[in-house]
């Protein structure tokens, strides 16, 4: 369901947005689509074949009812029993043939159609993964989701079932129509004058119906969220006996949807009803003028094969209206996914012609770097930094300093608006990915974990890990003891995003992971989240051993990390206002001074009360 | 991300429809049918009034072709009255044909949605009758889906039943039509409907387990893709792009082959069921002929036949969709009777509120509890959450909880709110043992702010009230106390701003505003926050503990905390470490005399201070 999520101006400027195609007409995202789904359009023409055979088989049985009637059974010299044979003979192998393209026609489409748009799914979710608003518009991702899941699902469910019946009633129509007007001109008018009016009317039907749907789902997403409440809320319902309350409440959206389903479902029976009416008027008709006009070339077969071509009018505009809407939301579901693919990545692989990292130990430099979101104000203001290897780093500062933002600088999840940032020299734009990864790892603030065995969930560190080497970056961030409490080591599971862990535990495995990538540069996102004393103990050990020998930077969220750093950068409004060992910078005072001034006022009391 | 997200995949079905299902299938109905006789007979009878208008559909154009084609091509001269008659029955077939399609799809939708809506309504109703033990023992994903996916797999039968009750209608009348017209031509009918029947009952056996697979792996590619897109920055930090498209690229590829053969399925059976009667026109046509060369029928129900045919034919498939739905059907039903069949809600005891208008006094005697269904790695039942508690708050004291994670806290909380009971010993309120109270007395005195701050889809005003009778005035009160009456003011309706599902647009710390103020418009003699103020910063924290008490009500106040500045302001600390109580007293003592509880406290005050200074 959506929940109207206000939009915040400035952390979605045009940059970070999604490409909506809104625009696009639907030819033009035929076009791209069949170009981003090649499977879409191969053998397509074969496929048409076999769908103009089996439409045009569909006038079989009534030519054939025709002809029987005419020249076989009430034939002027009597019965003919050896020409209906005949041509029952013709039409039956006719019919078998129609069956058999129709069979082909329908198995070639899902294949193409499927085909394609699996290729489509996993282009769009590789490319999701290139998009900044992935990280930096957290609340969007749900919208992303459907992008790769139920936009191409709907597109999928239009081309093979919408789209057949689409394609064989449109050529069934006109094939009737032909074939009527080799009998009969003049019923031919009579027939179209009576279903025209509902041809006519389909758009209105359509437009109403969609209307009602679209109350319908927003009655769904009502009464979903009211049917949750006595679950998720289950606690807070009893402790404030609002039972009553909450039964009252989830009446009421059961109500309400089940009016506005009622509502929808007696459109749409009144709107399906209207092409029986129109065969009926049109049966009518096509008896009274036919028999006016017998003898002018008229015959009773060509009236009873009328009565059985009018059927053939009746199915495409019973599914015509639902056939539109399909098509309505298909096409919107693929503009969409089309526009998340021609959404351009922001940060960009250089790939195969980029510059290889040099060897050894790797120096940081900010060049001039300067950073904003999109349609924001700058962020970091011509930072200059240099960063000798194999050194530890605490970068500090408030919150909004800019401090977090030079650590997604410096793993290029993000590229600065001007400037450079290099690592041994090369500027990180011209690194390519696999190595830039594989070189510099990030270690977030929140261990994300996936729903899987902690085996799984290490190896994201390095694919294709053995147990052996599992074991040997547990033992040496040393964590044996706490893998082996738990209750099934490495095949024990973690859960949905690893609720099974503790927050603590899943910053652990984020550690264990940044020890198998074995990278030149750590850049760390300390944790803010509260953990048990023990834990905490252990994480600040391993982080010890993990950054042993390598050129860390931390993202410091804690002073005493400031204090065992190598190098302490202090940023203050997107500028770094100084740099020095801890010891320096609190003889040097200013922006560090006060932070760490505050930082031993507020430990005071317990000194004092400790006494 | 939403309740809708709760979906899981369908369990494993048996991949043929079997006797039993299908008497299970039927008896679902028939339930159906017992509570909504009346929508019920109403489609039924427009499913069989379009039934037998088709037919004589086929009858009239049969009569037109005696009574007024052949004869007018015959003898030259129109029958007029005849021609009138023919057309007027073919409009008045037509117009009352479309009435009774009206009557089936929507007594059939109604019918549906109403047996929809009666269990929704019912099984929420069980939720809210049933002891919060009782959830705790059911993933909350199955219990959402409990309420809405099973309950729609339990009533899909019901859309397709009128027309197939139809079908059947129409397939007799047709037969005796038939029989009337020819006896010859009517067994060729007769051979044409038991396949078309057959065909369709193979077809579903092969494409409903396809179909119940496509909709799993449909699920499972949204999970992936979800885990995914939160896992972001893991994903991304580690270079892990093509190894998670990989992943997302075999979902998608089973399932696309999945779909791809129940396509195939479908391409095969299709022309199969539409073949059929064409097929069996064509031989009512040869037979036809020598049989009307030998005098034995007439032109007219030769054409009578065949219509017959080709109109019945399609919608005998009805039958096949309602067995289709069958399986699905039965699963649906089973859960959700399991959910309505379920007892043991909490019992009540008589006793009337405690009489009192200051705080109340809370005694804790011997309380021990542990979770049902906990087993330890050996499979022993794992060790009590609480064992032996035994302590007093007395009126208008401040105690607070303090232990390390999985000390009992929580648990502890929902003790006291007899949200669940102890296993062994006594929770009393003034004196009176929470069992005794009666229904709805203990949440007049006493309210919980949980952890977790859960808001409903309701106004600001609706979600701080909970439907009780107060002012206006007095929420805002609740509201400045809570420090959340600066953010509501902002909101674009203020008291009357939606919050949506579950308050999605609010941050963390503004939802536990929120359920702080729901707690304190009731005035409560009791008050126990379980870390409500954790998304809180420290110093809207003091504050809201500064407005607390000096609040003209003495509360009593149980306080699960982690702060030192919550902590401190506690007469008295309850110290917990696995379950049990270890220690006791006013917080600078437990400070001096317990090294403990110095370090615990002292741990997560580093880190809050850490947090505050660098942010």
């Amino acid at each position: 369901m959506s929940t109207p999520t206000a939009s915040r101006p400035g952390t979605q400027g045009s940059g970070t947005d999604m490409l909506s195609g809104e625009a696009a007409t639907a030819m033009a995202t035929l076009r791209r689509g069949v170009e981003l789904s090649p499977e879409l359009a191969k053998g397509l023409g074969l496929t048409i074949v076999f769908a103009v055979v089996a439409t045009l088989g569909r006038v079989l049985v009534p030519i054939a009812v025709q002809q029987a009637v005419d020249r076989g059974i009430d034939a002027p010299g009597g019965p003919d029993a050896g020409f209906v044979t005949a041509m029952v003979a013709v039409t039956a192998a006719g019919v078998v043939l129609t069956g058999i393209s129709s069979a082909l026609m329908t198995a070639r489409l899902f294949r193409a159609a499927e085909h394609g748009l699996a290729t489509l799914r996993t282009k769009a979710f590789r490319h999701v993964h290139d998009l900044p608003i992935l990280t930096q518009n957290t609340e969007r991702r749900g919208s992303l989701v459907s992008r790769v899941t139920s936009d191409v699902d709907q597109v999928s469910q239009f081309l093979v079932f919408g789209g057949v019946i689409a394609i064989v009633s449109v050529g069934q129509i006109l094939v009737a129509t032909v074939v009527m007007l080799v009998y009969s001109w003049e019923l031919t008018i009579l027939v179209w004058l009576c279903f025209l009016p509902l041809f006519l009317s389909l758009r209105y039907f359509q437009r109403r119906l969609s209307q009602a749907y679209a109350t319908v789902r927003r009655q769904v997403g009502a009464l979903l969220s009211a049917v949750s409440e006595p679950v998720v809320g289950a606690a807070v319902v009893r402790s404030y006996a609002v039972e009553a309350r909450t039964q009252e409440r989830i009446d009421e959206a059961v109500d309400r949807h089940l009016d506005a389903s009622s509502r929808a479902q007696a459109l749409t029976a009144f709107s399906f009803s209207l092409g029986g009416v129109s065969a009926g008027l049109a049966n009518a008709g096509v008896i009274v003028l036919g028999v006016l006009l017998l003898g002018d070339g008229m015959t009773p077969g060509t009236i009873l094969a009328f009565a059985f071509l009018v059927t053939l009018f009746v199915g495409p505009v019973q599914m015509g209206t639902q056939v539109l809407t399909d098509a309505q939301n298909a096409f919107a579901g693929w503009r969409r996914v089309i526009g998340i693919l021609d959404t351009p990545a922001d940060v960009v692989d250089p790939g195969a012609s980029g510059t290889r990292l040099p060897e050894g130990p790797l120096e940081i430099t900010f060049d001039r770097v300067t950073f904003a979101y999109p349609g924001g104000p700058p962020v970091l203001h011509e930072v200059e930094l240099t960063l000798p290897p194999m050194t530890r780093v605490a970068v500090v500062g408030e919150t909004g300093s800019g401090k977090t933002t030079l650590a997604k600088l410096l793993t290029r999840l993000m590229d600065p608006v001007e400037g450079a940032v290099r690592l041994g020299g090369v500027e990180l734009r011209e690194v390519p990915f696999d190595q830039l990864r594989e070189r510099v790892v990030l270690v977030p603030q929140e261990g994300f974990l996936f729903d899987s065995t902690l085996r799984a969930n290490l190896r994201y560190g390095r694919t294709g890990a053995d147990d052996a080497e599992l074991l040997a970056a547990v033992d040496e961030l040393g964590l044996r003891d706490w893998l082996e409490g738990l209750p099934r080591g490495l095949d024990s599971r973690v859960g949905q995003r690893g609720e099974s862990l503790s927050a603590g535990e899943r910053q652990l495995v984020a550690l264990v992971r940044a020890r198998l990538a074995d990278p030149d540069v750590l850049v760390l996102d300390e944790a803010t989240s509260a953990v048990d004393p023990s834990l905490e103990m252990r994480i600040n050990a391993a982080l010890d051993r993990l950054t042993e020998g390598r050129t860390s930077v931390t993202i410091a969220h804690r002073m005493t990390t400031a204090e065992r750093a190598d190098l302490v950068v202090v940023v203050d409004k997107g500028r770094v206002v100084q740099q020095g060992t801890h010891a320096e910078l609190v003889g040097e005072g200013g922006v560090y001074g006060r932070l760490h001034a505050s930082w031993v006022a507020q430990h005071e009391p317990r000194v004092d009360r400790e006494g | 991300m939403t309740a809708a997200g709760a979906e899981r995949p369908a369990p494993p079905m048996h991949s043929r429809t079997t006797h039993s299902t299908l008497r299970e299938g039927f008896a679902v109905l028939w339930v159906a049918i017992k509570r909504e006789p009346w929508v019920f007979t109403l489609s039924t009878i427009g499913a069989v009034v379009f039934g037998a208008l088709t037919v004589a559909d086929a009858w009239v154009l049969g009569w037109a072709t005696d009574h007024v084609i052949v004869p007018a091509q015959d003898e030259g001269v129109t029958p007029t009255g005849a021609l009138i008659t023919a057309a007027a029955m073919f409009v008045g077939v037509a117009v009352v044909r479309g009435a009774s399609i009206v009557a089936r799809r929507w007594g059939a939708g109604v019918m549906q949605y109403r047996m929809q809506a009666h269990d929704r309504r019912a099984v929420t109703r069980q939720y809210l009758r049933l002891p919060l033990a009782w959830h705790q023992r059911h993933p909350t994903g199955e219990l959402l889906s409990n309420a809405n996916s099973d309950v729609e797999a339990a009533w899909a039968p019901i859309a397709p039943l009128p027309m197939a009750v139809g079908t059947v209608a129409m397939m007799v009348i047709a037969v005796v039509q038939m029989l009337l017209s020819d006896l010859v031509l009517a067994v060729v009918g007769l051979m044409v409907f038991p396949l078309v029947i057959l065909s369709n009952l193979v077809f579903q056996r092969f494409q409903s387990p396809l179909m119940t697979r496509v909709q799993a792996l449909r699920a499972e590619l949204s999970e992936i893709a979800h885990e995914s897109f939160d896992g972001a920055l893991v994903v991304k930090s580690l270079g892990r792009e093509t190894e998670e498209t990989e992943r997302f690229a075999d979902k998608a590829s089973t399932l696309r082959d999945t779909t791809v053969r129940a396509g195939f399925v479908r391409a095969v059976f299709d022309p199969v069921l539409e073949a059929l009667p064409s097929l069996g026109v064509l031989v009512v046509l040869a037979v036809g002929v020598a049989r009307v060369e030998s005098g034995s029928t007439a032109a007219g129900d030769v054409v009578n036949v065949a219509y017959l045919l080709m109109v019945v034919a399609f919608p005998i498939r009805s039958l096949g969709w309602l067995l289709g739905e069958f399986p699905r059907s039965v699963v649906g039903f089973r859960r959700v009777r399991s959910v309505l069949d379920e007892h043991g809600e909490m019992q009540y005891g008589p006793e009337p509120a405690p009489a009192g208008s200051g705080g109340a006094r809370l005694e804790v005697r011997h309380v021990g509890f542990r979770y049902p269904d906990a087993v330890d790695e050996h499979g022993e039942p794992g060790a009590a959450v609480l064992d032996d508690v035994t302590f007093t708050v007395e009126p208008g004291r401040t105690v607070a909880l303090v232990g390390a994670t999985a000390a009992g806290k929580s648990t502890l909380a929902t003790l006291l709110f007899r949200l669940v009971d102890p296993d062994r010993g006594t929770i009393a309120l003034d004196g009176r043992d929470l069992r005794d109270l009666a229904p709805g007395t203990l949440a007049t005195q006493a309210a919980l702010v949980p952890q977790q701050a859960f808001l409903f889809d309701d106004t600001v005003r609706g979600n701080i009230t909970l439907g009780a009778d107060v002012g206006d005035d007095e929420v805002w009160e609740a509201l400045r106390t809570a420090q959340g009456d600066g953010f509501v003011a902002a909101l674009p309706d203020g008291l009357d701003t939606r919050l949506g599902e579950r308050g999605a647009t609010l941050s963390g710390g503004q939802r536990q505003r929120l359920s702080l103020a729901r707690a304190l418009v009731r005035r409560p003699r009791l008050l126990v926050m379980d870390d409500a103020t954790s998304a809180v910063d420290p110093e809207v924290e003091a504050r809201i503990l500064a407005a607390l008490r000096s609040g003209a009500r003495d509360s009593t106040v149980v306080v699960v905390a982690y702060r030192k500045a919550t902590i401190g302001l506690a007469d008295e600390v309850v110290f917990l470490a696995g379950g049990r109580i270890v220690d006791q007293g006013p917080h600078h003592e437990l400070l001096t005399r317990n090294p403990a509880y110095a370090e615990l406290v002292n741990a997560y005050e580093d880190q809050q201070v850490d947090e505050e200074v660098l942010g």
